[in-house]
């Protein structure tokens, strides 16, 4: 096993390795021009220039702190509201449809009526990724909740357990796997509404950063943007599904 | 009995909106509404009258849904075409896999300023980052698809001495069909919401330039209408695949989350 997953991870190098090659090549044959299309060390001593005083760091964390933010917020109203609506047969009747027919739009068609309601500001771009954020955690905690084993209710009422502890002991537990996958589909979510709404609102971070540099042709710059934004996925992506294998490790009985 | 049921949950279905719709127009009335953000339910109707007659709006639509569509099909296309191959060669899964999984997370709108720049505005820039939108997550699909294909077929196929090209039309493509469709699903709602991020943000075409410029000409109600129609574009998609796939993958559809 040890030995297998050695193999892969060598095989794995070997490739990414032979890819930046690939890309050097194509660079210093000059396929694409240097100015739209910069090889790999260029981009890397843009990305150490950048990180080591230059002002991609204090970018990167403008742009990670506007992701935080607004995906702490879409999750907490997003579970809340959620909880509430999936709580009650009544309310998921009434409610349900109108979200379900609401789903399906695209979270940036709201930026512009965003902008026409707060302007250009850090507000708007937080609003923006709060909301499209907001419907993967709300409707994977309806549907969860309303997928919860009915026996369960039965128990609750036998035991006589008031509402807020049928939500806290047994339907959030029961729809905790759907709703931790919901999570990390936020996550990507506001990393792209982030970048969008740093762009469009000029607002400082990556988003506008990397348009700047496309516009002044700093193309090495740009694309140590991209490398690191691409960096800031990966490590929430990984994060989150650590921490969904430790919070459903009480799972792994009945699977 | 049945109809009258039918009725009891659309009526319960419907208040919300419906509710929701009468109190914005009798605000609107009762407050003389005059405002560069925020408009009356009639006045959005009247605009998206406008813009339907005047063709603009279809227009729009047509770009949008041929960049999304285009996408859509290259991505989905190519990603399920390397997803096979990864599926049935461990080699090929074990070259590629580091490398797919550090370029998987960059972002798409990433993208947007690269393409901008060496490919200038346009059909052609907006399909580029939908495929490789689409590429990925088609990649993973197949790939998990094709590994899930009962083993003994890959036996038989190999008994039989298949060669390739046989194996994958005779045995791998119709054991994963349903699993392409539902990929090829999942990724044509995502084409639309990454075209009209595209538009929104950079490309001068289509629904989300539509919307961008009737908020900056301060035309609320035309921006409400933009957003009413992008909304049912979205919506009568999913409806439409939705039962594409019921009625060709009866079996298949059933048991899946939505």
């Amino acid at each position: 096993m040890n030995r297998l997953s050695f193999r892969k991870l060598a095989l794995g190098v070997l490739t990414l390795v032979l890819f930046i090659l690939g890309w050097k090549l194509v660079t210093d044959a000059r396929l694409i021009s240097p100015i739209f299309f910069p090889g790999p060390e260029r981009t890397y001593a843009a990305l150490v220039k950048g990180l080591s005083g230059g002002p991609l760091l204090a970018q990167t964390v403008e742009t990670v702190e506007r992701m935080l933010y607004g995906w702490l917020l879409a999750s907490a109203v997003g579970v809340l509201l959620g909880a509430l609506i999936g709580i009650s047969r009544r309310a998921r009747a009434f409610i349900a449809p109108t979200l379900e027919l609401l789903r399906p739009l695209p979270a940036s068609a709201m930026i512009p009526v965003a902008i026409a309601f707060l302007g250009f500001s850090d507000q708007m771009v937080l609003v923006v990724i709060a909301f499209g954020a907001l419907w993967p955690m709300l409707l994977a905690t309806i549907h969860g909740f309303a997928a919860m084993e009915p026996r369960l209710y039965e128990v609750s009422a036998v035991l006589g357990l008031s509402r807020f502890q049928v939500i806290w002991k047994l339907a959030l537990p029961s729809a905790m796997p759907m709703i931790l996958a919901s999570l990390r589909l936020g996550l990507t979510i506001s990393l792209v509404l982030a970048v969008v709404g740093e762009m469009l609102a000029s607002r400082a971070g990556l988003g506008q950063s990397i348009l700047a540099a496309s516009r002044s042709f700093r193309s090495a710059d740009l694309f140590a943007g991209i490398v690191i934004l691409g960096a800031i996925g990966l490590c929430g992506s990984r994060l989150l599904s650590m921490a969904e294998r430790r919070l459903l490790r009480w799972q792994a009985v009945h699977r | 009995m049945r109809v009258a049921r039918f009725m009891h949950t659309c009526w319960r279905a419907a208040l919300l909106p419906v509710g929701l719709i009468l109190a914005a127009q009798v605000a609107a009335t009762a407050t003389q509404l005059e405002s560069d953000t925020l408009a009356s339910p009639a006045d959005i109707a009247r605009a998206l009258a406008a813009i339907l007659t005047d063709g603009s709006l279809a227009r729009a639509t047509l770009d949008t849904l041929k960049a999304a569509a285009a996408g859509c099909a290259l991505g989905v296309g190519l990603g399920s075409f390397i997803g096979i191959l990864l599926g049935l060669f461990r080699i090929a899964d074990d070259l590629l896999d580091l490398t797919i999984e550090l370029l998987r997370p960059v972002p798409v709108v990433a993208l947007i300023p690269v393409t901008m720049m060496l490919l200038g505005f346009g059909a052609q820039m907006e399909i580029v980052i939908i495929t490789i939108g689409m590429l990925w997550p088609s990649v993973v699909l197949a790939r998990a698809a094709v590994k899930e294909v009962e083993p003994r077929l890959m036996e038989v196929s190999r008994v039989m001495q298949l060669g390739f090209a046989a194996r994958l039309v005779k045995i791998v493509l119709p054991a994963i069909l349903p699993q392409l469709f539902m990929s090829l699903k999942l990724a044509a709602g995502y084409a639309l919401v990454v075209a009209v991020t595209v538009e929104i943000t950079a490309n001068p075409q289509g629904l989300g330039y539509g919307i961008m410029m009737a908020q900056q000409a301060l035309r609320p109600a035309e921006m409400f209408a933009y957003l009413l129609w992008i909304g049912a574009v979205g919506w009568l998609l999913s409806l439409l695949l939705n039962a594409t796939q019921r009625r060709l993958f009866p079996a298949h559809g059933r048991g899946e989350p939505r």
